[in-house]
């Protein structure tokens, strides 16, 4: 008899083996739900709240402590900006990994939200000469500059343009944040970058349960999966609390600012008003709320 | 017979993709308003950084032994002549790197007050608020310390901010930041497994 591997036959195979997969992981609700997830900005009060209360107890069983995820909204009258002193810069690299431990960014494979660019004073911010392996002695080496490069949380966001899924976005106090559950790994957006500010999970992530940070909120430094985009999102889980960013708060020179835009009385407004300030690469009319600024 | 077949799948395949699509384009559409509607909402109050007057900070604590000056100071005769201190506080004469060349004790210090700093007009100034001392001079990075883009504040953007005084980050006598040992760079790309 012929053997029947006709059209019909695989898309009846095709269906019953999906089913079956259906059924069986029916069983375990909590996958089939994460499977049927909605986009973070669709979903219902009572719906996130649950989402929350599942990520917080599979969190527990993983690492054995309490977590807190938070879904804090944006608060009215806050558009979020950012300054950084170029002439104070020493390129230690102490933010980088505060932001690393802040923001539970996997150990290995490795990834930095933050690069430290050392550049030649000589040549000025020259992205194509810039070195981020500079690895001497002692910090800051004779005739050069440091330029830290992070999310510029633009203003037009070319990465969330680009996005087919509709999983990155603007939120109203200016934070771009990404839905890593609905996030489908295509990598759209780092090629629309032009900072190389997203990283993507080339493996599963791992962070030390010692050093993982349990303040957490839902945009901003949950654990992530393999295969999903991530970023710098201002330490949102810190931010929209009232805090400062984990970098501003660690570097040792004092050159990172961080404020609100809308208020006139913020440091961020009077480093915008009163110093000489720039945004990397303005021609391409991304409008950073990053700013560099001199402060001699 | 094979026409039938296509029909027979290709319908139910368009339609469900079909109404895929619907759902999707549908919940899109939904958050786009809400998103307007957000923006629309009556003009909201601007949350506004929380402005401070007094920069009252607990000043840095002084090395060990050496305050109150008096200790010592009450039982010694002054010597106002300008001279490089031998026989104590040498290790400050070892790194006095701060206009050495016109300054000396005595320009920041009160003879005969030695507990307390001097203003050039000559108004007597607790430690606890050196950086007025320092902005006689540094006039600009005062103003710039006053609102927070000079030096470093920690706490909350739009609350209590915690601040850092000029002497805790640079020593009074040679202000020059030191080197920094820079923390390791990230992996080549290539090394990444």
């Amino acid at each position: 008899m012929k053997k029947e591997n006709s059209r019909r036959s695989f898309l009846k195979n095709i269906s019953l083996a999906t089913f079956s997969a259906l059924a069986l992981s029916g069983c375990n609700t909590e996958v089939f739900d994460e499977f049927l997830q909605k986009n973070f900005r669709t979903l219902s009060k009572k719906e996130k709240d649950k989402i929350i209360k599942n990520l917080e107890l599979k969190y527990k069983e993983k690492y054995g402590k309490e977590f807190h995820v938070s879904d804090k909204p944006a608060m009215e009258g806050t558009l979020f900006g950012y300054a950084l002193d170029l002439s104070r810069c020493v390129g230690c690299r102490k933010c980088v990994y505060a932001c690393v431990k802040e923001n539970n960014q996997s150990r290995e494979p490795q990834i930095h939200w933050i690069e430290v660019l050392q550049m030649e004073k000589e040549k000025g911010i020259d992205f194509a000469d810039s070195n981020v392996q500079y690895n001497p002695e002692k910090v800051p080496e004779k005739g050069h500059f440091y330029v830290p490069v992070q999310c510029q949380q633009c203003r037009n966001p070319q990465c969330v343009t680009v996005c087919p899924v509709k999983a990155t976005w603007q939120e109203p106090d200016g934070i771009v944040v990404v839905d890593y559950n609905w996030c489908i790994g295509c990598r759209y957006c780092m090629a629309a970058c032009p900072y190389g500010a997203r990283h993507f999970n080339w493996g599963e992530p791992t962070v030390p349960t010692e050093e993982i940070n349990t303040e957490m909120h839902y945009l901003g430094n949950r654990p992530r999966k393999k295969g999903v985009v991530e970023k710098c999102t201002f330490c949102i889980q810190r931010t929209r609390e009232g805090k400062y960013p984990a970098c501003v708060e660690i570097c040792p020179v004092g050159a990172r600012k961080f404020g609100n835009l809308l208020d006139p009385e913020s440091e961020i407004r009077y480093i915008l008003e009163n110093k000489r300030v720039l945004v990397l690469k303005q021609e391409l009319n991304t409008q950073p709320k990053f700013y560099y600024f001199f402060g001699i | 017979m094979k026409d039938k077949f296509y029909v027979n799948i290709k319908i139910p395949v368009i339609l469900m993709t079909l109404f895929i699509f619907l759902i999707f384009s549908c919940n899109n559409k939904e958050t786009e308003n809400a998103a307007k509607a957000e923006k629309d909402s009556t003009k909201p109050e601007i949350i506004k950084t929380q402005k401070v007057e007094e920069y009252a900070v607990e000043a840095p604590p002084f090395s060990d032994g050496i305050y109150p000056c008096t200790d010592c100071h009450a039982n010694i005769v002054a010597n106002p002549e300008r001279r490089v201190l031998t026989e104590w506080h040498e290790d400050i004469s070892a790194i006095f790197n701060h206009d050495s060349e016109n300054r000396w004790c005595l320009d920041c210090h009160d003879l005969k007050n030695r507990d307390y700093l001097k203003l050039a007009s000559g108004k007597l100034l607790d430690f606890k608020e050196s950086y007025k001392l320092c902005g006689q001079c540094h006039g600009e990075k005062l103003r710039d310390w006053k609102v927070g883009v000079h030096g470093k504040r920690t706490g909350n953007w739009n609350g209590k901010k915690e601040y850092l005084l000029c002497v805790h980050c640079h020593n009074p006598h040679s202000p020059k930041f030191n080197e920094l040992t820079p923390l390791p760079p990230p992996m080549r790309p290539e090394d990444i497994k």
